[in-house]
């Protein structure tokens, strides 16, 4: 099946890329997307690949003179709540699924954020579920279990030579060959051209409450979280504003411990973790679940216009020390994942980046530069450098899914 | 039968010269090549199949593994990677030109951290060894297969292993923060570690459940969790496997989802009964065991709720545990099934397909057809929640006319589960055993992909051969 059929390929042409120049091609189906990447493939012309083009600043500029736009490759295929399995096209909006989920009662567990506010971009909403796969985006719920990678079930994807394959499925145990829906994920498109994801997705809580710690500093903060997550209770997010951050009327420093469950137990485990960790109050409903949008969003940090923004995911028990570090530099931060995700604003400069990198590497754990100026983004690696024997394993896993190198060349490394 | 691949003359050749190599890198016990001391090591948990390796290799530090495989890689020996062997799909079955090594020596507790919720340990470790170890502070190791007590976590991480309570938290794949990773040639890479999330490719993921294809695990850092303050379990007795299937549907749909949810067919309610004594109905056509968790109140909450669904399906009989005593008495005869069926017939296969749940009924009907008709018993026990079955089809291995038939009855399972939506394997692997089916769930691109994904690590075909694919690409590269 792999290649065939033109009949997709019929797209708007012209219109400017992610990288500024060059033509765009939104194919319909499936089919269309396979035969693009024929095409680039045999004329040896970059990609580079879009789910709804909502975002254009992150990680590094890709240079393709062609944009394989999956826009139109959008719709739901099959939702069976009960068996609480969702698929959909690449292209499909995640309001869209969210909102078909929320129908039936359900969520997608691993609450993908909406960062176009924090990036700065204008409208287009939280953007393709294809985007945010192959992104990785988990919310704050990835504390407690899963990311978006662990929902996964299946995917089908046009590799860099055009041939359409499939991995996984649609059912929630399959340990069937290896697993390319986890290589796949959070790959940003640099292996493949995702055409439709399955997720496995859960039932929305009965209730949700927060507690709102007041703690002294990130220390203390982290600490709390800490006893939260350690505690019997089933906290499904952990998050600290500090000093001087605030969101939806909460003022840092707090430290923030979220219920979600059936009535009963919320209230019942909330009581229990107020008593362990005296002197909070208690946020309810839609109160609460503003809160989280906020936290999920990384809104509290109010990013100004030039600033740089990073992503660190460390091991919790460095966390403070690794704001400590931050602040000295003049960045502001915010806490997420108990003290395991770092948000960090700060000034646009090498100076800062090289600060953050060395930060991330002293707290154990690893950055992503989400948003910063092109020049900066093109100079300064956006993720951490691998080690050489994991870079070459890199080069040659590339070149077993995309072997001319054709799928958003330099996205993530440069010159890979 | 399910072929192996001939063994390479060169390599048998200068078996004594290989031997050799390997003690001086593992000094002491470490090395074993005398016939009598290999019959441990030639088979695993799918015992039909048995190969004595050239030798095996025990190392006992990382440092070791490294060089066991550069040593090997340079001499173009096949590795066969090992945990404690108890594979249900032949996946540490040896070669007899390949060195099995075995990481049950690096079985120490590296690093316990509370706050950070993680543990390190090395591959040896068993399974139920990292609960042991966290559970006085009240922590647990989430994934819980049955042979818990022995399977190791570095063969947990290379098969993505499950258990009962994965409907709540998770198989291996969910639970893992980090490996150390040998290549085949000998290089040794971190992955992860103590945070959640990845920059880069998800090497994790990729080699989370890759069956000792793509390199060996030395150490690995794993999640671990609070225990919550208690859990309880009720039984439900149901008229048919029909209304049983429904009443699983209308649990999951109901947006309470229980810790456990397993599903008995009425020939395995009887072997269990009879071994374990467990009290459970013998008119019923299925059963289901249903566990929650929380404190009292809490247990008694969502137990009240599923019993209410459950009481819609005019059920046989119901049993709610009034105590922790009575849950184990109820998942006494669970956890005893695969012995309970070993002890009313001389050999079983254990098949491991995962549907979409709403195909019970069908496929559990169909599996009743097939049976009548190659005259094989086989014993349904299935975690209903996530679809993934466990068919055991009782045979004799002594006449190779019934093996044959065991298997073939197997193959035709497992392609009923790939027809209805669901696949091969949900959390044994596909090592020897169903390798050659394969084509069954993916056409010819997809494998080949997966092999050059395979070739990316291990471009000579050393690690683990025979295993996982079809058996043409398994050998040579492929062409492409
Ligand atoms: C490091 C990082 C930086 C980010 N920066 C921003 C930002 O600056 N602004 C912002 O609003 N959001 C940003 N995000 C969030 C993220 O882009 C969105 O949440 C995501 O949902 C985008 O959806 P989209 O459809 O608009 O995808 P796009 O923005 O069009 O694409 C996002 C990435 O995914 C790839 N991709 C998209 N669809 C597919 C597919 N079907 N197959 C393969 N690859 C695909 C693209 O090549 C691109 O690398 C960032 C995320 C990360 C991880
Ligand atoms: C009675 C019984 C009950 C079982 N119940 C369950 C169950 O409930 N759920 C479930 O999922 N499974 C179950 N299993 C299957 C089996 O226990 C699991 O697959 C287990 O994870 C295997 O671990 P092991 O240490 O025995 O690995 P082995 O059998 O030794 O090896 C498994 C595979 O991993 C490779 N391997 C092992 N260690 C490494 C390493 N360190 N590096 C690289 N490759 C390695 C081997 O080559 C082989 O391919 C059961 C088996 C038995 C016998």
């Amino acid at each position: 099946m792999a290649g065939t059929g033109r009949s997709g390929l019929a797209g708007v042409r012209g219109r400017n890329t992610m990288s500024g120049e060059g033509s765009r091609i939104a194919p319909a189906d499936e089919a269309g997307v396979s035969a693009a990447v024929v095409a680039a493939h045999a004329e040896g012309v970059p990609l580079a690949v879009e789910g709804r083009g909502t975002k254009a600043a992150m990680l590094r500029p890709v240079q393709a003179a062609r944009t394989l736009s999956l826009r139109a490759v959008s719709g739901i295929t099959f939702y069976k709540p009960e068996e609480m399995v969702i698929s959909a096209r690449a292209g499909t909006p995640l309001e869209e699924i969210e909102a078909a989920l929320a129908e039936r009662r359900q969520r997608i567990v691993a609450e993908p954020p909406d960062l176009g506010a924090l990036l700065g971009a204008t409208g287009g909403g939280k953007g393709s579920i294809g985007g945010v796969v192959a992104c990785n985006l988990s919310g704050p719920r990835r504390v407690a279990g899963f990311a978006t990678r662990d929902l996964v079930l299946g995917l089908r994807f046009v590799n860099g030579e055009g041939e359409v394959l499939r991995s996984g499925g649609r059912v929630h145990k399959n340990v069937t060959g290896l697993d390319l829906c986890k290589l796949l994920s959070g790959s940003h498109g640099t292996l493949a051209v995702i055409t439709e994801v399955t997720l496995k997705v859960g039932p929305a809580p009965e209730r949700t409450a927060t507690l709102v710690l007041p703690v002294a500093d990130e220390a203390a903060g982290v600490v709390a979280l800490s006893a939260g997550l350690t505690s019997p209770f089933g906290v499904t997010g952990a998050a600290m504003l500090p000093e001087g951050v605030s969101a939806n009327g909460v003022m840092g420093p707090v430290a923030l411990l979220r219920l979600e469950d059936v009535e009963a137990s919320v209230r019942y485990r909330m009581e229990r973790l107020r008593a362990a960790l005296p002197g909070g109050r208690v946020l309810e409903g839609d109160e609460s679940r503003a809160l989280w949008r906020a936290v999920r969003d990384a809104a509290p940090l109010a990013v100004a216009q030039g600033e740089a923004v990073w992503r660190l995911s460390v091991r919790p028990s460095r966390a403070s020390a690794a704001v400590a570090a931050l602040r000295s530099i003049g960045a502001r931060v915010m806490l997420d994942w108990g003290g395991g995700l770092v948000w960090v604003a700060g000034a646009a400069t090498s100076a800062v980046h090289e600060a953050v990198m060395e930060t991330a590497r002293r707290a154990g754990g690893t950055f992503t530069l989400f948003r910063a100026p092109d020049p900066m983004r093109v100079s300064v690696p956006v993720i951490p450098d691998e080690v050489p024997a994991l870079a070459a394993l890199s080069a040659r896993v590339k070149a077993a899914l995309d072997p001319g190198g054709r799928l958003n060349p330099g996205r993530m490394r440069a010159g890979g | 039968m399910i072929a192996l691949p001939p063994p390479k003359p060169e390599v048998l050749a200068r078996r004594e010269e290989i031997v050799a190599g390997l003690r001086a890198l593992v000094p002491g016990e470490g090395v074993i090549a005398e016939t009598l001391r290999l019959r441990p090591y030639e088979t695993d948990g799918l015992s039909a199949y048995r190969q004595p390796p050239l030798a095996v290799v025990l190392p006992t530090s990382t440092e070791q593994v490294a060089a066991v495989l550069r040593f090997l890689h340079e001499n173009d020996v096949r590795v066969v990677p090992r945990g404690a062997g108890t594979s249900l799909s032949g996946g540490a079955l040896p070669l007899a030109d390949a060195v099995v090594v075995g990481l049950m020596r690096m079985n120490r507790i590296l690093d316990v951290s509370f706050p950070d919720r993680l543990a390190v340990v090395e591959a040896g470790v068993t399974n139920l060894g990292i609960t042991k170890a966290v559970e006085g502070e009240g922590f647990f190791y989430a994934p819980d297969p049955s042979s818990q007590l022995a399977c190791m976590i570095g063969g947990n991480v290379m098969m993505n292993s499950g258990g009962a309570h994965c409907l709540k938290y998770g198989v291996t794949a969910n639970n893992l923060l980090g490996v150390k990773f040998v290549t085949i040639e000998g290089e040794v890479i971190e992955v992860g570690g103590g945070h959640l999330d990845a920059a880069g490719y998800d090497w994790l993921g990729l080699i989370t459940g890759s069956e000792g294809q793509l390199g060996l695990v030395t150490e690995v850092t794993v999640r671990i969790l609070r225990a919550a303050e208690g859990q309880r379990a009720m039984l439900a007795a149901f008229r048919s496997t029909e209304v049983a299937g429904a009443a699983v549907d209308a649990i999951m749909a109901s947006g309470v989802i229980p810790v456990a949810l397993e599903f008995m067919d009425k020939p395995c309610i009887h072997a269990c009964e009879a071994f374990a004594h467990a009290g459970y109905p013998l008119d019923a056509e299925a059963m289901l065991i249903i566990e929650v968790e929380g404190s009292g109140e809490e247990q008694d909450a969502l137990l009240g709720r599923i019993r209410e669904i459950c009481e819609r399906f005019d059920p046989i009989s119901m049993r709610v545990a009034a105590s922790a005593e009575e849950s184990m008495a109820i998942w006494k005869g669970r956890k005893g099934a695969f012995g309970a069926v070993g002890r009313i017939s001389p050999d079983y296969l254990c098949m491991d397909g995962t549907i979409p749940t709403s195909e019970l009924p069908y496929v559990l009907r169909r599996i009743g057809e097939m049976s009548a008709a190659c005259g094989l018993g086989v014993a349904n026990v299935f975690h209903a929640g996530d679809g993934n079955l466990h068919p055991l089809i009782m045979f004799d291995a002594n006449d190779p006319e019934s093996f044959a038939k065991a298997e073939a009855f197997g193959a035709d399972i497992l392609k009923l589960c790939v027809e209805v939506g669901g696949c091969l394997t949900g959390e044994h692997g596909v090592g020897v055993e169903k390798r050659d089916l394969m084509g069954v769930q993916f056409t010819r691109p997809e494998l080949q992909q997966q092999r050059r994904v395979k070739e990316a690590f291990d471009p000579e075909w050393l690690l683990n051969p025979a295993k996982v694919f079809p058996l043409e690409g398994a050998l040579a590269p492929p062409a492409h």
